[in-house]
Order: C-alpha cells, then sequence, then structure tokens
C-alpha cells in the first residue's frame, strides 16, 4: 500500500485493477447474487479505509509491534558461495508473528471487519499458515473463528490444526471434491453466503471476487515495499531478480508489486508437483487456461469441458488449481515469467537450506529457492538475486519425512 | 422469440406456476430425459435442467452429491444439450432452462453455446456465479440466439441494486428467498409475500421464489404470493436415495413426488378463496 496517494503514470503497470476490478481480461466479480451486495459494500469499506489516516496509523502500529516488522533482509553469504553465481538475500518473512507472510493480510482484513463491524470471522486454509494467522489475528481482536480445511490438508498439517485451536479456531474439515484448498474456499464461501449480515470471510491468497485480489496485494505489498527500501540502503540498488513461490500468488504479488515499474526481472515459481506431464501439478500458467472459479476470471487447471480439475503439490499451500488474477495477467502480458519446480526440486532445495543456512523453509518457497539454485550459478557475482522466504518450515517436517522414508 | 416461458406463465390462467429443478446427468445421462418427462407428467410446468460442476459453490449437500453423480456418470455440456434435444422430440412446449456454473459455458464457449442450446430446444439459462455487472460476455450471444437470462434476486438485492438486476433481465426474474445455499432454510411466508411485492413494483417479469423449498405444504405457502415456486434440492435428494436403493423407476418415483406438489401449487389460491 503506497504511503500516500501519488498520481501514477498512464504507463505504470501498478495502477490496475480498473474500477470493475479486472486486471486485463481477467479478475472481475463471479459471485452469487447474494454475495454482491457484500462485496460492494466491502469495496467502499476500503476505499474509506485507505483514505483515512487512522487506518493507516492503527495498521503500521500493529505491523511493527504485533507482526515484528520490518522483516530482515539477508544476505545469505554462505549459500551465495555455495551455489556460486549472484549475491542471493533472503527477505525473511518467515520470522513474522505466525512464521509466514500469511499475517500482513490477515491484520489488515481483520482491521476492515472491525471498521465494517463485522462479528464473526471465517476464512479457508491449505498449508494452515492462513488458517493460523486468521485464528491468531480473530483472538487478538476477540473475534469467533471458523476455519475451513480440506480433510486431506487436517491430515497432513496436524501441528497447524493444533495450533488453531490453541488460538480458539472451530476448525471445518472439509470432506467434498479433493479435499484440499479449493474445496475449503467452496465451503467457506458457502458459509459466507448464509451468514451474510454478520461474517467477515478473510480470504488469504490474492484471488477472489474484486477487491479481494487488490486489497490482498495492497497488504502484501509492504513485503516488497520493504525489500525495495532495504536493499537500495544495504546495495545501494535494486536487485537484478526477484523470485517468489506461486499458489494463489499472495506472497509473490506482494514481493512483485512495488518493482513492477523497476528494471528488475521478476520469475514467479509454481509447483510442478510429479513434473507439468505427469498431469499430477499445480501450475495453472504453465499447465491450465484462463476459466472463472471463486468468484474471478483467472487461469485453471480444467478439462475441456471446462470441469475443475485437481491439484498436486507436496505443498499444500500450492495445491490449488488457480491462481490469483494479477499474476494472470502480469503472465499474459510478459512482464513477470512464471517457471515451474517439482516435489522433488523443491525437496532438495528445501534441505540445502537447512545445511547452507541454518535455516527450515516451508515447503512453499522451496519451490522458490529451487529456481534459486538453478539461477544463481548463471549469474555473475556482482549480481543481486532476492528471493521471498515467505513461511518457515517447521509445520512441514512430518511431510519432508515422509518424503525422505523417515518414521518420526 | 418464439417464447415457450411466455405462453406458459400466460397459460396459467391465475394460479402459480411450478418449476421443478434436476441435475442434469443424475444418475446417469441415459435417465435424463426419462425424469425430465416424468417431471411433465407430474405437473412441472417449467424445468431448470443443471449443468453439474466440480465446485458447486452455491449449492447445498443435496445437488453437490447430485453433481457429483452426474459428473461420475459422464455428463458434460455436450451430452447435455443432445438430451434435451431428445426431449424435445417429445415435448414441444414445456420451456426448459439450464442452471449452473458460468465457467463450463465458458469452455465450451459462449457463442457456440448460444447456437447449440437454441438449436437444442433450450429457452434460457441460469448461472449462479455471473451477476449482471459480468454479463457482458454471455449477454449478447444468449439474447442473440433468443435465449433469456434468467436473473437471480436475493434478500440483500436493496432498492438500490436492483435496477442493474433488472436491467437485461428477461423470461422470469428468480428470487432466492433466502440468503444462503440451495436446499438449506425456508423463508417465512409473509417475508416472500413483501419481497414478491417489492420486486413486482419494479418488474413486469413474472416472480419465481425458491431455495428451501421443499415439502407440498411450503409450495403452496408460497404459491399464494408468487408467479411460481420453485422445488430442487427435495427432488434431487429423491433422485439420490432411490438411485441407492437400486430403484428401477426413479422416473416413477420422481412423478410422484412432484403429482404431490404440483397439486399443492395448483390448489393454493382456491384454499385461500375459500
Amino acid at each position: 500500500m503506497p504511503e500516500q496517494l501519488t498520481i501514477e503514470p498512464k504507463t505504470s503497470l501498478r495502477s490496475g485493477p480498473d474500477a470493475r476490478g479486472h486486471f486485463g481480461p481477467f479478475g472481475g466479480r463471479y459471485v452469487a447474487e447474494t454475495l454482491m451486495p457484500l462485496i460492494l459494500e466491502l469495496e467502499a469499506a476500503y476505499r474509506a479505509a485507505q483514505a483515512d489516516p487512522a487506518f493507516r496509523a492503527e495498521l503500521d502500529w500493529l505491523l511493527k509491534h504485533y507482526v515484528g516488522r520490518p522483516s530482515p533482509m539477508y544476505f545469505a553469504e554462505k549459500l551465495s558461495t555455495y551455489l556460486g553465481g549472484a549475491k542471493i538475500y533472503l527477505k525473511r518473512d518467515e520470522l513474522n508473528h505466525t512464521g509466514a507472510h500469511k499475517i500482513n493480510n490477515c491484520i489488515g482484513q481483520i482491521l476492515l471487519a472491525k471498521r465494517m463491524g463485522k462479528t464473526r470471522i471465517i476464512a479457508e486454509t491449505g498449508a494452515g499458515q492462513h488458517g493460523v494467522a486468521t485464528a491468531t489475528v480473530a483472538a487478538r481482536f476477540g473475534l469467533p473463528c471458523t476455519i475451513f480445511m480440506g480433510a486431506r490438508d487436517v491430515e497432513r498439517q496436524s501441528p497447524n490444526v493444533f495450533r488453531m485451536k490453541l488460538l480458539g479456531a472451530e476448525i471445518v474439515p472439509v470432506t467434498s471434491g479433493s479435499q484440499t484448498l479449493k474445496d475449503a474456499m467452496n465451503e467457506a464461501l458457502r458459509d459466507w453466503v448464509t451468514n451474510v449480515h454478520d461474517t467477515f470471510y478473510i480470504i488469504g491468497t490474492a484471488a477472489g471476487p474484486h477487491p479481494y485480489p487488490e486489497l490482498v496485494r495492497d497488504f502484501q505489498s509492504v513485503i516488497g515495499t520493504e525489500a525495495r527500501e532495504q536493499l537500495l540502503e544495504l546495495e545501494g540498488r535494486l536487485p537484478d531478480v526477484a523470485v517468489a513461490a506461486v499458489g494463489g500468488g499472495s506472497n509473490a504479488i506482494g514481493l512483485f508489486h512495488p518493482f513492477l515499474d523497476d528494471p528488475v526481472e521478476l520469475v514467479g515459481i509454481e509447483a510442478a508437483g510429479h513434473g507439468i506431464d505427469s498431469g499430477e501439478h499445480a501450475a495453472s500458467l504453465t499447465g491450465g487456461k484462463p476459466g472463472v472459479l471463486h468468484g474471478n476470471k483467472t487461469f485453471l487447471l480444467q478439462d475441456e469441458d471446462g470441469q475443475i480439475t485437481d491439484a498436486h503439490s507436496i505443498s499444500a499451500g500450492l495445491d490449488y488449481p488457480g491462481i490469483g488474477p494479477e499474476h494472470a495477467w502480469l503472465h499474459s502480458i510478459g512482464r513477470v515469467r512464471y517457471e515451474s519446480i517439482t516435489d522433488r526440486e523443491a525437496l532438495e532445495a528445501f534441505k540445502m537450506l537447512c545445511r547452507e543456512e541454518g535455516i527450515i523453509p516451508a515447503l512453499e518457497p522451496a519451490h522458490a529457492l529451487a529456481y534459486v539454485a538453478k539461477r544463481a550459478p548463471q549469474m555473475g557475482k556482482d549480481e543481486i538475486l532476492l528471493m521471498n522466504l515467505c513461511g518457515r518450515g517447521d509445520k512441514d517436517i512430518f511431510t519432508v519425512a515422509d518424503a525422505l522414508g523417515v518414521k518420526l | 422469440m418464439s417464447d415457450r416461458l411466455s405462453r406458459r406463465f400466460a397459460a396459467l390462467d391465475g394460479r402459480a406456476g411450478l418449476v421443478t429443478f434436476v441435475c442434469g446427468g443424475d444418475p446417469s445421462p441415459e435417465l435424463t430425459a426419462p425424469i425430465l418427462h416424468a417431471l411433465v407428467a407430474g405437473g412441472a410446468d417449467i424445468i431448470e435442467v443443471g449443468m453439474p460442476f466440480t465446485d458447486p459453490m452455491a449449492d447445498g449437500p443435496a445437488i453437490q452429491a447430485g453433481n457429483i453423480r452426474a459428473l461420475g456418470a459422464g455428463i458434460s455440456l455436450k451430452k447435455l444439450l443432445a438430451i434435451v434435444t431428445d426431449f424435445r422430440t417429445r415435448d414441444a412446449d414445456t420451456p426448459l432452462i439450464l442452471m449452473g456454473y458460468v465457467n463450463p459455458i465458458l469452455a465450451y464457449g459462449p457463442d457456440r453455446f448460444a447456437s447449440d442450446a437454441r438449436a437444442a430446444g433450450l429457452d434460457g439459462v441460469i448461472l449462479v456465479d455471473l451477476p449482471p455487472e459480468e454479463a457482458d460476455e454471455m449477454l449478447p450471444a444468449l439474447n442473440g440466439s433468443g435465449l433469456h437470462l434468467v436473473r437471480l434476486a436475493t434478500p440483500t438485492t436493496d432498492a438500490a441494486r436492483l435496477p442493474a438486476v433488472l436491467e437485461g433481465a428477461s423470461g422470469f426474474l428468480y428470487y432466492v428467498a433466502v440468503a444462503g445455499i440451495t436446499g438449506a432454510n425456508s423463508a417465512q411466508a409473509s417475508d416472500i409475500a413483501a419481497a414478491v411485492a417489492r420486486l413486482k413494483a419494479s418488474t413486469a417479469l413474472p416472480v419465481a421464489v425458491g431455495f428451501g423449498v421443499k415439502t407440498p405444504a411450503q409450495a403452496a405457502a408460497i404459491a399464494r404470493h408468487a408467479d411460481a415456486v420453485v422445488v430442487g434440492s427435495a427432488i434431487v435428494d429423491l433422485v439420490g436415495s432411490a438411485h441407492a436403493r437400486q430403484s428401477n423407476d426413479i422416473p416413477g418415483e420422481v412423478e410422484a413426488f412432484v403429482s404431490t406438489l404440483s397439486a399443492a401449487v395448483r390448489s393454493a389460491r382456491l384454499e385461500t378463496a375459500a
């Protein structure tokens, strides 16, 4: 979110979406009529909040004293030497309260919920990081909270399920469909449409009906805004390349957005699961096509009849058949390049960061890290490669142990 | 437009109409046309046939299950249009509306869908996740082929928003009586009467009321105030349970249940008068 209103030049790539919530042909508000008035009310409340210095001040105070921002910008010297190329910088958003970038957005949205007089919070979660962050802010603001989570994810992310319960949230395992993130989102939307009068839906990624992709991006842009300032201070210049993992795409758009008008190469990393050719992946830009799901038009994994197909990734947080609409647009105009990394490559990168830097990353940013491992050696020693380390890996140790054949 | 819908509403002659919903392809594509005929035989005035979708976000458990059965049995939009063509060989008059989500139609292609749907004998579509704000891409193709885009109004549609909903609406207006998913709670008859009066003050279109209507008594209560009553989940539930116990006459069971609904709807206003 900009510190103050600035007049963007017409050629800026940072001025979207348009008044109807479209990024080029993507985005929009594809929701049931029952929800339309709510969506419009949310947009009006967000515009009012943006114009209110008190909102910004409260958000900034909470980000500093509750979340622990700014997160450090860490020069990973040992990893850089190991890979033998670019200077690698890690934006340490895994050091935030709750261990991931998700809380940046949850703080912003719960302040909006409070402004709108809503008294109940719901959210969907995949890996459980957004669920934990939502349960956290709900506890902090004293609002009851229900988290929808695919039954399969409840099983593979049991530490986060327990965390959410400790924080006072009610967990609803969702047994429909593939029992993962998309089904959790369906169920959250069903709850919302049933309880529109008192309920605020905190969407965790930069997707869903307008204005969610915009406001999630704005709340997450603190990542890129800080990174830009920190690198200018540390290195006196911007990075050559910035990399982030993409599921729905909230950490990536948060990192990328402040750099969109700069001469910085931006690379988003999708989850290739068992490989794009296997059909078992979560790379909606690489392996999907445009369609409508969960309130927005974007790239989706779907069959020729327009039925949504199951995503696959070892990372529950990337296991989603769509992607935020701004990413779909940035892909279509070629401003951001999207590549994909397999489960196996992500696991290797996970182990590499543990070994080389003493940092256990989440499986989501391990995908970005695997790209860094490929790319850094091709770059010069005076070039800067920035990666968003958007979550820590404590939650993933059971999954990783399982994948490595270790019994805990 | 050669308009089965307006002819059908005109022919109701002072009574309310019964609109029935089933999922296309549920429990199998082969049984769908017989079930559609059974709805008519039971007294349905208008049929909504659901185009199943993997992610039916506005639907409750009954219709979710119907979608899963139908997709599992291999339904596709192309097959559903073939079923409509087949239905039309024996029924030229009952209005048939396709109800569903926008993505399968986008994948088929709006223009190709509109012309194929018209050729098959559909009269209109209801797209749950296509509010007026996003209708540009669909409305010209549909209207160009003479298909209605039936709009939805809900308890949250306030006076400021209603004109946007009615802009470009045709066929009838579908009033979703409760804020929620299909097959959930039912609304109070008094609330429905007030809502229908409010809508009819703004539009000349017939107003059909649905969501949460499961029994003949509930249908009759709404029929006293609305131009038509929509029953969906209760019929889909019946199809599901008949299929589960391997009934060899699912269409017969559907016809028997719909007869109880249509009898209640047809006599609703007579009872009020008496």
